[in-house]
């Protein structure tokens, strides 16, 4: 259950990016995550929600966009989508394949709510 | 509402303080593996075997890895070596800034190889690089020969398999042979080594493998 620190990782980096006083203002923080990286987006989600009650993230959204696994293969070119993990051509049967998505564990975007300035 | 790009690694705090320990292991031409696997493989019979085999051939730092107790650090002290134990108090993994800490308790000048054994855990390890030459996973042959299908990301992060306690094999329903198969789906160049901590059995080889590698740092 290492979700509890990877939802710790993307807290920090939302620090690095959104000043303190408009933490509050972020809507929704897409993450990249692969299906051979790993991470079992279902926890993630769970982990993220458990550290923001009652911080100003509060309000925030954990949003995952899931990145399939994809082979490709060095002798018949063909890509494969297999099992994660899997590194035998589909094709060919050739295990002289590399991968071309599916470890991704990423933060792409931070979506903010625009600050309202007060009229004097 | 406005859109902040981010586009980077969640992990990349662990991967710079990793990559850190990886130059601290170069300058000091150290060969230091990774050892994972799920609990109870046999990591820590494996290290006693290779240090008693290695009978100070090779100078040999170790870090023990564990989520409470430090029963292995105590295992591994009776054959004078130098060793820290890190206890993660619940943690799954060690991280790469665990490893850091723990280095400064080494006099890295005076060691060849370096020895991390990780928390038994055969998920979580595989995301965090701790600097190390490469990882070792171990899988002993009463866990199933699906092991490797069915945690593949630790297969795929390693370089070495380590096939344990092949003593048993006439007791329990496995076939090494199938274990290799299955572990060379996910990664085809995986060197693989069978091994019995009662026995002794594939001790000397896996021993003869370090000492070629750690020969070939210090060159």
């Amino acid at each position: 259950m290492h979700e509890l620190s990877i939802a710790e990782s993307i807290i920090d980096i939302i620090h690095q990016y959104v000043a303190t006083e408009r933490l509050c203002t972020v809507r929704s923080v897409t993450v990249k995550v692969g299906t051979f990286s790993g991470v079992v987006s279902d926890s993630l989600e769970f982990s993220y929600q458990a550290i923001i009650a009652g911080t100003p993230l509060d309000q925030s959204r954990l949003s995952i966009e899931q990145i399939p696994f994809v082979i490709e293969c060095t002798e018949c070119s063909q890509q494969s989508y297999n099992e994660p993990g899997m590194m035998q051509c589909t094709s060919c049967g050739s295990v002289r394949t590399k991968i071309l998505s599916g470890k991704e564990l990423q933060v792409k975007d931070i979506e903010l709510d625009d600050v309202v300035e007060e009229q004097t | 509402m406005s859109v902040v790009t981010i586009e980077r690694k969640v992990l990349e705090k662990n991967d710079e303080i990793a990559q850190r320990n990886r130059e601290l292991f170069a300058q000091h031409h150290l060969f230091v593996i990774n050892v994972v696997s799920s609990p109870g493989s046999g990591k820590t019979s494996l290290l006693e075997q290779t240090l008693k085999h290695l009978n100070g051939s090779l100078r040999v730092g170790v870090v023990e890895g564990d989520v409470q107790t430090d029963f292995d650090a105590q295992r591994v002290a009776k054959f004078n070596v130098p060793v820290v134990q890190i206890v993660t108090n619940g943690g799954c993994h060690l991280e790469a800034k665990l490893v850091n800490d723990a280095l400064s308790n080494f006099d890295l000048q005076n060691i060849d190889l370096l020895i991390i054994e990780n928390v038994g855990n055969l998920v979580c390890p595989a995301n965090y690089d701790l600097g190390e030459t490469l990882k070792v996973v171990v899988v002993s042959t009463t866990e199933g020969d699906d092991k490797p299908l069915k945690y593949p990301g630790m297969f795929h992060h390693s370089s070495v398999l380590i096939v344990n306690k092949i003593d048993l094999i006439p007791y329990v329903n496995s076939n090494p042979k199938v274990i290799r198969k299955n572990a060379l789906q996910i990664n085809p160049s995986l060197k693989i080594f069978e091994t019995s901590c009662t026995t002794n059995k594939g001790i000397p080889e896996w021993c003869e493998w370090l000492k070629s590698q750690t020969v070939k740092r210090a060159d």
